[in-house]
Parts: structure tokens; C-alpha cells; sequence
């Protein structure tokens, strides 16, 4: 670890990993190396549910610029979803 | 040097050694075939995990003479792929330092002892590896080389340490008992040219043994073939110094 830059979320949801479906438990977001992205530091997050395995986990590893517009865009449908009253 | 009419041969297997709090832990094991004596190394391995690189690194370094031992860091936070492991550990925060120099001192201490070595140990490591190596140079007696490899964090500020990392490894330099290779890259974020700096002044003003290289177009991770980080020629010049660095002090 070199940044040691780490928080973890509670979530409700489901992802779909290498052997399907399953239950997310957890979010954990990190600004540290990613394995995949070339990039030296990304925006991590690690879907995961520790019950079923340290295999149960889907990665996204994101630049910086990329990880801020995905927050706007998360944000802005859901305000319209809200605005739209199916919320 | 190797010439073509010369026998060669290596062992390399995943063994079980004692590491921190007397815990038996995991670890990748390669050496040169014959009677030796080789000198040995402890390999601390990176954020990334103790993943593929490192296996072959061990591998490396045994080609290259050195009876080498890979302890598995993250043996404590579960099994899974490299990367799943790691991942949890990242989330996690890291490990514990005083678990990682406990760790790496159980590695040193299962080199020396082999019937074929020659009693001298070195460790290496990169990324959050070096950080690691440094401090169980520092730390526990009986390194007699270090190779710090883009140790990040060596240098910390005060609101980065916490009960895993409770002292700034640059803390620690008054103890280093060993010589030291650092290579670094100019353009790491992690650490800084300015931290590459801070830690050269802190072995200069304890009179210690120390060679650093900086290398230009080069950041963080440059050893590394399979990522966009790797500069080959960057790394072809610290793997060779890290040869000549290593022979001077082990053989």
C-alpha cells in the first residue's frame, strides 16, 4: 500500500463477478495503485461481499477526471429520478 | 559471469516458515542448485501482492545466486487470487509494520540457517516492499544489505502515522545497520524527489553507507514489464546495479 488512502460503505445491491451474480456487502474506495489501470494512482472501488469469498469482488479501477464525472453522473440521475417522483 | 559450458540448476517451492508473533506463515523459496555456500535474500513484496512478479523475481535472484525467500506478507488477511487478497488489504489499510519486519526477520532467519548459505543476508523490496525492507533493516538486527526499490512512505508526516504505522521510517535511520541501494524514479508521486532527498540528508548525517540512484523518465514501479510504468532501459541499469550492489556486500 502507498497511499493508504481507504474508506469503506455499507451498500445493498447485487454485481455481477466472475462466477455471476451475487449480494454486494461493501463498497471499499481507495486512491492507490490500481492492479490494472495505467495509471500510478486511480480511483478504486471494490464491490464486495467477504462472506462469500475474497473471490466475490468487482473491480473498477478509474482516473481521477473519470471517477469525478461518474460521482456528477451517479448524482444527476438520481435527481432526475427524484425530480421524475420515481424515487 | 555465466559461461555456456557451466552447470546450472534451481529449486523453487512454496514453504512454510515461522514469521511475526511466532505465526506460521507461507513463502516462496528459490535457490541455486549445488553446495554453496550462496549468500541469501529476503524479498519484501509489494502493494500489488505477493503476486506472479515476485514469484519470478525469486526466481531471479536465485539465477542469480542468492538462495531467496519470498515471505507471503498478506498470508494473515485470507487465500484467494493475488489480486483479491491484495485488494482486501488495501481496503484494509495495509498491514501492521511491526508484523511486516517480524515477517521479514523470520525469512531472514530461515536463509541463514540453511546448511548451504553463506551466513550473509540482503533484502529487497518495492513500492510499500521497500518501505518494508527498510524498516526491518532498521529494525532487526541481522541484514547486512538493503535494496530500496521506490519505498514509499519511508518519509511520513505526523497525521499519516497510526496504530499500523506508528513511526516514520526515516525515524528509524539512526539504527540502519547495513548498507543501502536506493533506486528511484524522478517523476514518482510516491515518494517524491523531495522525499528521495530528505531520506539521502537523514543517512548523510548519520555517516551511513548509502547509493542512490534517480532515474530521469522514470516513476514509480519501472521494474515492472507487465504494467505502462515499465522503462526499460531505466531498468535494465537497476537491475545491474542492484547485481554489482549485491555482490559487493553478500558474496
Amino acid at each position: 500500500m502507498c497511499t493508504m488512502i481507504t474508506e469503506k460503505v455499507k451498500v445493498d445491491g447485487s454485481a455481477k463477478g466472475t462466477h455471476g451474480w451475487f449480494n454486494v456487502a461493501q463498497a471499499n474506495v481507495s486512491y492507490d495503485h490500481p492492479f490494472n489501470a495505467p495509471f500510478e494512482h486511480a480511483l478504486n472501488i471494490d464491490f464486495v461481499n467477504e462472506s462469500q469469498g475474497l473471490g466475490a469482488r468487482v473491480a473498477v479501477e478509474l482516473s481521477e477526471q473519470a471517477a469525478r464525472e461518474l460521482v456528477k453522473t451517479i448524482l444527476a440521475v438520481l435527481e432526475q429520478a427524484e425530480r421524475e417522483k420515481v424515487l | 559471469m555465466y559461461q555456456t559450458d557451466m552447470y546450472e540448476g534451481l529449486l523453487a517451492e512454496t514453504v512454510t516458515m515461522t514469521g511475526a508473533n511466532g505465526d506460521t506463515i507461507n513463502a516462496y523459496l528459490a535457490r541455486p542448485l549445488g553446495k554453496g555456500p550462496f549468500p541469501t535474500m529476503v524479498l519484501a513484496h509489494h502493494m500489488p501482492g505477493w503476486d506472479e512478479w515476485y514469484r519470478e523475481i525469486t526466481y531471479k535472484f536465485a539465477h542469480h545466486g542468492y538462495i531467496t525467500i519470498s515471505p507471503n506478507l498478506y498470508f494473515r488477511s485470507g487465500h484467494g487470487t493475488p489480486e483479491d487478497v491484495a485488494a482486501k488489504v488495501r481496503a484494509d489499510g495495509g498491514i501492521p509494520d511491526d508484523q511486516a519486519v517480524g515477517d521479514l526477520a523470520g525469512g531472514m532467519k530461515y536463509v541463514r540457517e540453511l546448511p548451504y548459505s553463506n551466513g550473509k543476508v540482503g533484502v529487497f523490496g518495492t513500492c510499500s516492499g521497500g518501505r518494508h525492507s527498510y524498516l526491518a533493516a532498521c529494525r532487526a538486527p541481522g541484514f547486512d544489505a538493503i535494496v530500496d526499490c521506490w519505498g514509499g512512505r519511508v518519509v511520513m508526516a505526523p497525521d499519516q502515522l497510526n496504530a499500523n504505522f506508528p513511526v516514520s521510517p526515516l525515524d528509524y535511520t539512526k539504527d540502519l545497520p547495513c548498507p543501502i541501494l536506493g533506486i528511484f524514479g524522478n517523476d514518482d508521486a510516491n515518494p517524491t524527489p523531495d522525499q528521495v532527498n530528505q531520506h539521502e540528508a537523514e543517512l548523510k548525517k548519520h555517516g551511513k553507507t548509502y547509493e542512490f540512484h534517480r532515474y530521469d523518465g522514470a516513476g514509480h514501479g519501472f521494474f515492472y514489464y507487465h504494467a505502462s510504468a515499465y522503462r526499460q532501459a531505466q531498468a535494465v541499469d537497476g537491475w545491474q546495479k542492484t547485481w554489482a550492489f549485491l555482490e559487493k556486500y553478500l558474496a
